[in-house]
């Protein structure tokens, strides 16, 4: 579901439909509340060879969102230490077969390859950017996180999150706009 | 021959991984305060008045700055008249990364094998560098370096010919190509000479200089100012967003090279620019 406050930053809460992500444009800013799952690049090293034998994942991704995190430890008390975004890039290998199977968006930092922005115009899906090196900041906004699959890879498990108005910014939309281009286009000198 | 023991080393070692991680140096908040006094780009200033908070935040509260906790590379200065009692220096080095690592909640982000990948689960071992020098102490110099950047780094062998012109040209394309991935504003360190694995530690070395100071050699000098005037010029900005602050700054370290050589490493270091160090 998306709806937009009143100070022009879109609200996002998953499960996402096309039709919610054709909202969201490169540039937006949009506060995300609810689920998100966090994997990076050991987590889909896993999921690959599920997706290509066709056998159900550790969780529905239809619909979802991932992040790509790989959180620090949290003190005694704590929901999580610091967890800000990894590079995007990375997963590049994998995200087109996720967006295939209706994962609706990812959260980075760093820019995607051409066959991950050709698969969010073909499956209408989303990447958005969170500030990278900001994870201090960013646990504020993280209210619940349990491990989902993969204990073993610690840091790099599958987690899931509950977070409430959790900052991020359109980077690659489904139209074909691309924010690093062009922010870079409109400051180069 | 003066003695130093290997718990005091486990100690100081500790205590610098734990720090680093919770408190940006100062030179790199005034970097922050700098920018923020020239970036013409909202998005640009946005990002960079978080990332102040975001400092603030971690040194209070003592949650890493970065989820991202880094590599722990250690390089050593050990005074030739310096005796190392009570184990192994490698040894009192890693027991001090470990400790920090776990009872400071840092992430734990080394592999034991590049190929099976299995966590070490401490962070453990350390990437050292040692070198004997004249004198009875021993300085230890820690940063946490992060893996994103980190991947962005490159090496070339440039020849002769392609001189100064050709080292400003090689920075630059490293910043470019590092672009957002490598969490911009960012430092680019050099290592310029010496070898292929020479300039390679010369270029994480030079990282260690106090941002925003000149070189003591003003022929380097003028080249880090002027690539730095060009990197921001690029209109990366602040995390890819576009604008005017890419980098914070270009630190170089030379060495003498052989006629037919012109080695030239960049170590890419995001804003997570963190270091400490301690001499005994």
């Amino acid at each position: 579901m998306i709806s937009t406050a009143l100070d022009g930053v879109k609200e996002v809460t998953p499960p996402l439909s096309a039709a919610d992500v054709e909202l969201l444009k490169a540039g937006d800013r949009v506060r995300i509340t609810g689920v998100l799952y966090t994997a990076r690049d050991a987590a889909h090293g896993r999921l690959l060879p599920l997706m290509d034998a066709g056998k159900p994942l550790p969780f529905d991704v239809k619909g979802q969102i991932i992040y790509y995190t790989g959180p620090s430890p949290a003190r005694p008390g704590h929901v999580v230490g610091s967890i800000g975004p990894t590079t995007g890039g990375r997963m590049d290998k994998y995200t087109p077969k996720l967006l295939a199977l209706g994962l609706k968006g990812t959260i980075g930092k760093g820019a995607r390859s051409q066959p991950v922005k050709d698969a969010l115009r073909q499956h209408k899906g989303v990447y958005f950017g969170a500030i990278g090196g900001a994870g201090a900041v960013l646990s504020a906004f993280v209210k619940k996180l349990e491990v989902v699959a993969y204990e073993d890879l610690g840091t790099e498990a599958i987690r899931r999150l509950e977070v409430e108005s959790f900052p991020v910014i359109v980077v690659n939309d489904c139209h074909g706009g691309d924010l690093y281009e062009e922010g870079m286009t409109q400051y180069a000198r | 021959m003066r003695e130093i023991h290997a718990s005091a080393i486990t100690d100081a070692v500790k205590k610098l991984c734990i720090e680093a991680n919770y408190a940006l140096e100062p030179d790199m908040l005034r970097a922050f305060d700098r920018a923020l006094g020239t970036e013409r780009s909202p998005a640009g200033k946005h990002v960079l008045q978080i990332l102040k908070d975001n400092a603030e935040l971690a040194r209070t509260k003592k949650i890493p700055y970065c989820q991202d906790t880094g590599t722990a590379i250690c390089f050593v200065e050990l005074g030739q008249d310096v005796h190392v009692t009570g184990g192994g220096l490698a040894d009192a080095i890693n027991e001090g990364v470990r400790r920090g690592y776990t009872e400071g909640y840092l992430r734990a982000s080394i592999v034991r094998s590049p190929f099976d990948r299995v966590n070490t689960g401490d962070n453990t071992p350390a990437v050292l560098h040692v070198e004997v020098v004249a004198g009875a102490t021993m300085k230890i110099q820690i940063m946490a370096k992060g893996g994103g950047c980190e991947n962005r780094s490159k090496f070339k062998m440039l020849t002769p010919a392609d001189g100064v012109d050709g080292v400003k040209e090689w920075i630059l394309e490293c910043i470019k190509t590092a672009g957002p991935d490598a969490c911009p504003p960012l430092i680019a360190g050099v290592g310029v000479g010496g070898s292929f694995e020479k300039a390679a530690i010369l270029s994480k070395k030079a990282l260690f200089r106090e941002l925003g100071t000149a070189n003591p050699d003003p022929v380097v000098d003028a080249i880090e100012k002027d690539v730095l005037e060009r990197a921001n010029r690029l209109g990366i900005g602040p995390q890819g967003y576009g604008g005017d602050t890419t980098a914070f700054g270009v630190h170089i370290l030379t060495y003498p090279c052989h006629i037919t050589s012109l080695p030239v490493a960049v170590t890419i270091e995001c804003h997570a620019h963190r270091h400490k160090e301690v001499t005994l």
